[in-house]
């Protein structure tokens, strides 16, 4: 555009490619949802939504103890919190706990007395099971406690992957992927940036 | 097509690795006339293996046989069992390496002569000088089609968000160095095409536009009708006669049967933690120490640069990610200047990570809102990389655990590094002005970041002037045995603060011409 400066303008440049950050709801997380999936759902309150979700990811597992998955979900949730990410893809990064656990008795073992330990603690300290601590400032001093176990390290270090490995969640923190398949960004955006 | 050859043929070069050292002798070999088989331990990926996924392409090409992290260095506590990151597969490092081709100083090849005696340290010379490899930059430049050379002809590669980021936080804070000459065809060049700015560099270019082995190299030394590769084919031990030349290797094949190649010349190119690894499990009788250390210093002076990362977080977005992984390049800090109160130089060099890598390398252990605050800006995020000299030490190297076998029967080798008092020094510069240039175009926050596993791995077997100081002469031939050569990075004398690759491709180039001047004077 030319806005009167006597510096010469080129072709007015195009705004910057900019993403929004939603979700693109994959097939596999649309199929596995459960509860979630019914999208007309969405005037459930947030919390009975994610209360009912969460039972119902601890029912679904059929190795690990319900407790365990509960326990699992919100520590998930815990350790890498983001508001705007939904609670399907924290249950996505747990659910292969329980199939692995079937084919592994140690990490059945470490991951039922990890979730036993910390809900002994949090019984201690409020009188109730980690996963019913209300303040997420209590459930983190709690995590705080047992970072160095080797329940929390497992844990912690499956959730690189499995939270932000996980495809779906791209989009919601602005990547875009795999980009060779459409040619790169040489005609889409490599070099737009218009802030600077 | 490819030549084949009898495991009783003793006629042939055999070369020990096919990345950016292994993969550029060979094909100069053959194209001289010399023939060579090559014993590649990984596999033969092609282009269709490339994915554009992080986690997809580490899990598949790097090398992860069991190594120890030891000595002082992060790596103990944040990669314990990768001290390095690279690659096992045909074209070695080349596949994933993001194409800087920056040239060493000429002082980098006097650090002995320039910093002095420096306590802690062992430096030495370069048996050759700056001059000396200078036509040979230029070869290695032409070869790889690196943008912007005189040689190759080619223009620089355009500028993408990320560049122009950091560049222009560096011209704010001063900085008049701002480089990339990158070994990515800026356009159609060497019967490859030109860059599509795809990013995901580091996991392999899928077009071929960045310069690896993989498919220029290999392919035209397999041309020649001189030449042999054998992928999966990870060596054990090289054999020698009793008057003390080496006849051969003993390797293990695809199908896990141990085979020995018979050879008139070795080259070991295995990278620097290999390279010595293999002629320390080759000790002898007649070579107690292993092969070729008669003066102790295999696996020795192991280099792999000091560095430190961090994101820069701005008001809006940057998107890095979007085109070439390495993006603008700061060399005014590489520049020989010792009143900064460390040793040796660096580079701010602009490396972007997608977002897995981010959230694995930014606070390897962290947790909690710290870590995702930061995350959920990461289509805001620049990156930087330090890549600063590494003051050789002796301490510092390759050895054998005692106890511990790989899946090869091999002792596990064992990464021992710990910090020089200058490396805190130069990561602290580094990463103090790299706040200032992102905070010099409004970024709110700054994170450092450890180091990431080394991926520039030198020196392990280094070239000295004098035999006792070093492992190989300035040809890269060993100084105790004629007809064994070291090809790879670990013949480097000091790291520099430039990415190796272009310098072991010159030096590649380079040994070829003598190997085969040597080879039709029978001397070897």
């Amino acid at each position: 555009m030319n806005t009167g400066h006597n510096k010469p303008s080129p072709i007015p440049a195009a705004p910057m490619r900019r993403l929004e950050r939603t979700a693109t709801l994959s097939r596999r997380a649309f199929l596995k949802g459960g509860g979630m999936t019914a999208l007309g759902v969405v005037v459930v309150p947030t919390t009975a939504l994610l209360a009912s979700s969460r039972d119902a990811l601890a029912q679904s597992f059929q190795i690990l103890a319900p407790e365990t998955g509960k326990t699992l979900l919100v520590m998930a949730r815990d350790i890498f919190p983001h508001d705007r990410i939904s609670d399907r893809y924290y249950m996505q990064a747990i659910e292969p706990y329980d199939k692995a656990a079937l084919a592994d008795p140690k990490l059945k073992a470490l991951l039922d007395d990890g979730s036993r330990s910390l809900n002994t603690l949090a019984r201690q300290r409020f009188d109730k099971p980690y996963a019913e601590v209300g303040a997420e400032a209590e459930r983190v001093g709690l995590l705080h406690a047992i970072e160095t176990s080797a329940f929390f390290q497992k844990v912690k270090g499956d959730l690189v992957t499995g939270l932000y490995n996980n495809k779906a969640v791209w989009p919601l923190l602005g990547y875009e992927g795999s980009s060779w398949e459409n040619g790169g960004y040489l005609h889409r955006g490599f070099d737009d940036i218009d802030w600077l | 097509m490819a030549a084949k050859f009898d495991l009783d043929d003793d006629s042939a070069v055999v070369i020990i690795g096919s990345g950016a050292g292994g993969g550029t002798l060979a094909n100069e070999l053959a194209q001289r006339g010399v023939r060579c088989v090559i014993l590649e331990a990984g596999k033969h990926y092609t282009q269709d293996d490339i994915e554009n996924d992080e986690w997809a392409m580490f899990s598949k090409i790097s090398w992860l046989d069991k190594r120890i992290s030891a000595g002082g260095w992060h790596h103990t506590k944040t990669y314990p069992n990768l001290p390095a990151w690279i690659v096992k597969g045909v074209g070695g490092s080349t596949v994933h390496w993001a194409g800087l081709a920056l040239r060493f100083l000429p002082h980098d090849f006097r650090t002995r002569s320039t910093y002095g005696h420096v306590p802690g340290a062992n430096l030495i010379d370069w048996p050759i000088s700056y001059d000396d490899l200078a036509p040979y930059y230029d070869l290695a430049e032409k070869k790889m089609g690196v943008a912007g050379s005189k040689s190759s002809g080619l223009p620089l590669l355009p500028e993408n968000n990320h560049y122009k980021v950091l560049a222009e936080g560096a011209r704010r804070i001063g900085y008049k160095d701002i480089v990339r000459p990158m070994a990515i065809n800026s356009k159609p060049y060497d019967d490859r095409p030109g860059c599509l700015q795809i990013g995901f560099c580091m996991q392999g270019c899928k077009i071929g536009a960045k310069w690896s082995t993989l498919y220029t190299e290999i392919p035209k030394a397999l041309a020649t009708g001189r030449v042999e590769l054998r992928p999966q084919a990870m060596a054990l031990q090289v054999q020698h006669n009793s008057k003390g030349k080496v006849t051969g290797v003993l390797y293990v094949d695809k199908d896990g049967k141990r085979q020995f190649q018979k050879a008139k010349v070795v080259c070991v190119a295995g990278n620097s933690i290999e390279s010595p690894r293999l002629l320390l499990n080759s000790a002898s009788n007649l070579f107690p120490q292993g092969l070729a250390n008669s003066s102790g210093q295999v696996g020795r002076n192991y280099l792999n640069h000091t560095t430190a990362a961090a994101v820069a977080i701005h008001q809006k977005p940057v998107y890095m990610y979007r085109g070439t992984a390495l993006a603008a390049v700061v060399s005014d800090e590489a520049a020989l200047d010792t009143k900064r109160g460390f040793y040796g130089g660096y580079h701010l060099e602009g490396l972007s990570l997608g977002l897995p890598f981010t959230a694995a390398f930014m606070k390897p252990g962290g947790w909690g809102r710290e870590v995702t605050s930061a995350l959920e800006m990461y289509d805001h995020m620049s990156c930087v990389w330090v890549c600063g000299e590494d003051l050789a030490a002796e301490q510092n190297g390759i050895t054998l655990h005692a106890t511990e076998k790989d899946q090869y029967g091999l002792p596990v080798p064992v990464v021992s590094k710990t910090d020089h008092a200058n490396d805190a020094a130069m990561r602290r510069h580094g990463l103090d002005q790299f706040r200032k240039m992102s905070e010099a175009v409004g970024a709110t926050r700054v994170i450092d970041m450890p180091p990431y596993p080394a991926s520039h791995n030198m020196g392990t077997n280094r070239m000295s002037a004098k035999a006792r100081d070093g492992v190989v002469n300035k040809w890269g031939q060993t100084h105790d045995i004629k007809n064994l050569f070291v090809s790879d990075g670990s013949q480097f004398a000091s790291s520099s603060a430039a990415n190796p690759t272009l310098t072991i491709v010159a030096l590649a180039i380079r040994q070829a011409g003598y190997i085969a001047g040597a080879l039709k004077r029978q001397e070897l």
